[in-house]
């Protein structure tokens, strides 16, 4: 149990990087009944692999009495379809910078300078999961509409912003959670002692020591905010863009098998984010090595 | 690192400045917009104080959406933690080989992000009127599941669908607890003549029962506030408090901007009852274990 952190608490939903079963876990012993085991198991996988198998399928019936790949051609040079993709990756980035130039200084600083505001801030973090983005999205509109105080929504480029500011709001619990758990594995005090005696300033320190070993924590939580963001519909519908994720309503309501397809597609681009977060972790390792 | 009493104020600025940021923004973009909202719930249309808008949430049209939402959310909650705890279970401690778990984690953080509009596309698609195990089952076994009255667009339809992010987060969630529970207890437990079945009742589960607790209010939140999926899945004709407060939003079809406030405060009531339930349960699951 040495590579995980001690205490995974409940509130945790950073699917973020898992670190490989460690080893040292006893083996199995035979007890509740394989049997029964597999049973569960297999229903859960079949649950779980049949609509994406239903998808797949359904996705290649567009053209009649043959499988083809019709649907796909006709989404990928859908012009809308490039447009609204293409404004959501850029969402995505500027979302991910935006949380990560909040998120990463917050969390050093509770863990070494203002261990004292830790639980507000890990609170903090917390409420997106509790409070219904569609209520967080309703008070955006009637704090930032025209003829408030601070008129985001009057003009594109603010309600862009405003949009980028929801989903850094949305990003939170995740991002913290990821930067938190690589963190934990560090002794991020002795480093600062051992880099203050050695004469580092908070720059150094910040920089050159913290920033490299939290780096696949950073790139995990990037990828999963890549993928939250990617699809998101709610705050994008309530303001008004044109993101992804109401195109694919659009498209629900007006197409028959373009769905599939973008479902298909959807599904790949969540896989190779999770996919890329456990690639950050092999390639990186140095920053998952216990203390 | 504590600040000495007679700290400057710039020695108190370096201890303040990279948490400032995180802060304020929480505060302008989170915290403000939400109380705004709280407030809003309270006001008329004249801008006074008052509870009659409060009121209107308990009319039936919004009563029965309120309550939708609920048990759907309990239900998918309540389900998909236990088969979420099952498949995790199974696979940590009911003897399948050690290389099926890694696979499930990752696959299991896939699944949990799999949400809103294109689950509900591989939903239709899986299971719709024209869907493959609609269209199989009927060629290869003459069985018609909407003739049976089958439905994906009903109560139980969408509970199916929201369990496929519901018992992948649970998994996701309760595999690092079930693997803390230690082989020496099981052991010790059986050495004192345990049955299998009152290992996990008497033991694993008090152990687990925090835990468990904690992802089932994440749960009930996670389904509670879910909109996309719904709308996707059923249009309107499953009428869920998220749906009804979009389409208010959108566009004012209570004829009434503050009932918005109403609703959205009546959500924010439900989830911060079930977090507080959650919050009072855990408190009592963990006293023994300290």
């Amino acid at each position: 149990m040495t590579d995980r952190p001690d205490t995974l608490e409940p509130e945790l939903v950073s699917p973020a990087p898992t670190v490989p079963a460690p080893t040292a876990v006893a083996p199995r012993r035979r007890r509740v009944g394989p049997a029964l085991s597999w049973v569960f198991f297999g229903l859960g996988m079949v649950y779980f692999a049949l609509p994406l198998i239903g998808m797949f399928e359904f996705s290649l019936r567009k053209r009649r009495g043959t499988y083809s790949f019709d649907a796909y051609t006709s989404v990928l040079s859908d012009p809308q379809f490039q447009a609204t993709f293409s404004y959501s990756v850029v969402m995505s980035l500027v979302t991910i910078v935006l949380g990560m130039a909040l998120v990463l200084p917050a969390a050093l600083w509770v863990r070494i300078r203002l261990p004292a505001m830790r639980p507000v801030v890990e609170f903090i973090t917390l409420l997106p999961l509790v409070i219904p983005v569609i209520v967080i999205a309703f008070g955006y509109l009637r704090m930032f509409n025209t003829s408030s105080f601070l008129p985001m929504t009057g003009t594109a480029t603010g309600t862009n912003i405003l949009l980028a500011f929801g989903y850094a709001t949305l990003a939170l619990p995740y991002m913290y959670r990821a930067i938190d758990n690589g963190l934990r594995t560090l002794d991020v005090q002795t480093l600062t002692e051992a880099a203050q005696i050695l004469g580092a300033g908070w720059f150094t320190i910040l920089f050159r020591i913290m920033l490299p070993n939290v780096f696949t924590a950073i790139l995990s939580g990037a990828f999963l905010t890549f993928s939250i963001v990617l699809g998101e519909y709610v705050f994008a519908a309530l303001l008004d863009r044109p993101a992804f994720g109401p195109y694919m309503i659009w498209t629900g309501g007006n197409r028959a098998y373009e769905p599939a397809a973008l479902a298909v597609i959807a599904f790949s681009i969540t896989w190779g984010c999770m996919g890329l977060i456990q690639l950050a972790g092999r390639l990186f390792p140095h920053t998952r090595a216990s203390r | 690192m504590t600040v000495a009493p007679g700290a400057s104020l710039k020695r108190i600025a370096a201890n303040w400045v990279g948490v400032i940021p995180f802060l304020a923004f929480a505060a302008i973009f989170l915290l403000l917009p939400t109380v705004n909202i709280v407030i809003g719930a309270f006001r008329g249309p004249d801008g006074g104080f008052t509870l009659d808008t409060l009121a209107k949430l308990f009319e039936p049209r919004l009563a029965t959406s309120f309550w939708l939402s609920i048990r759907v959310s309990l239900f998918s909650a309540a389900l998909g933690a236990l088969l979420g705890f099952l498949i995790a279970a199974s696979v940590i401690h009911g003897g399948l080989p050690a290389w099926v778990r890694a696979p499930l984690v990752t696959f299991s953080g896939v699944a949990a992000n799999f949400a809103g509009v294109p689950l509900a596309f591989a939903f239709i698609a899986t299971l719709g009127r024209l869907g493959l195990v609609t269209v199989l089952l009927r060629d290869w076994f003459g069985v018609n599941i909407y003739a049976m009255g089958f439905n994906l667009i009903s109560f139980w339809g969408l509970i199916f669908v929201y369990l496929y992010f519901q018992v992948s987060l649970m998994i996701l969630i309760i595999t690092p607890a079930l693997e803390g529970l230690k082989r020496e207890w099981r052991e010790a437990a059986e050495s004192l003549g345990a049955s299998g079945l009152q290992y996990w009742w008497m033991v694993a589960l008090p152990v687990l029962l925090p835990s468990l607790l904690g992802t089932f209010a994440l749960l009930f939140a996670n389904s509670f506030g879910a909109i996309a999926t719904a709308q996707a899945l059923t249009g309107s004709s499953q009428s869920l408090i998220t749906v009804q407060l979009f389409a208010q939003i959108r566009g004012d079809v209570l004829q009434d901007p503050n009932l918005g406030y109403a609703i959205a405060f009546g959500m924010i009531v439900i989830t911060a009852v079930a977090n507080a339930i959650y919050i009072i349960l855990r408190t009592r699951a963990e006293k023994w274990q300290k």
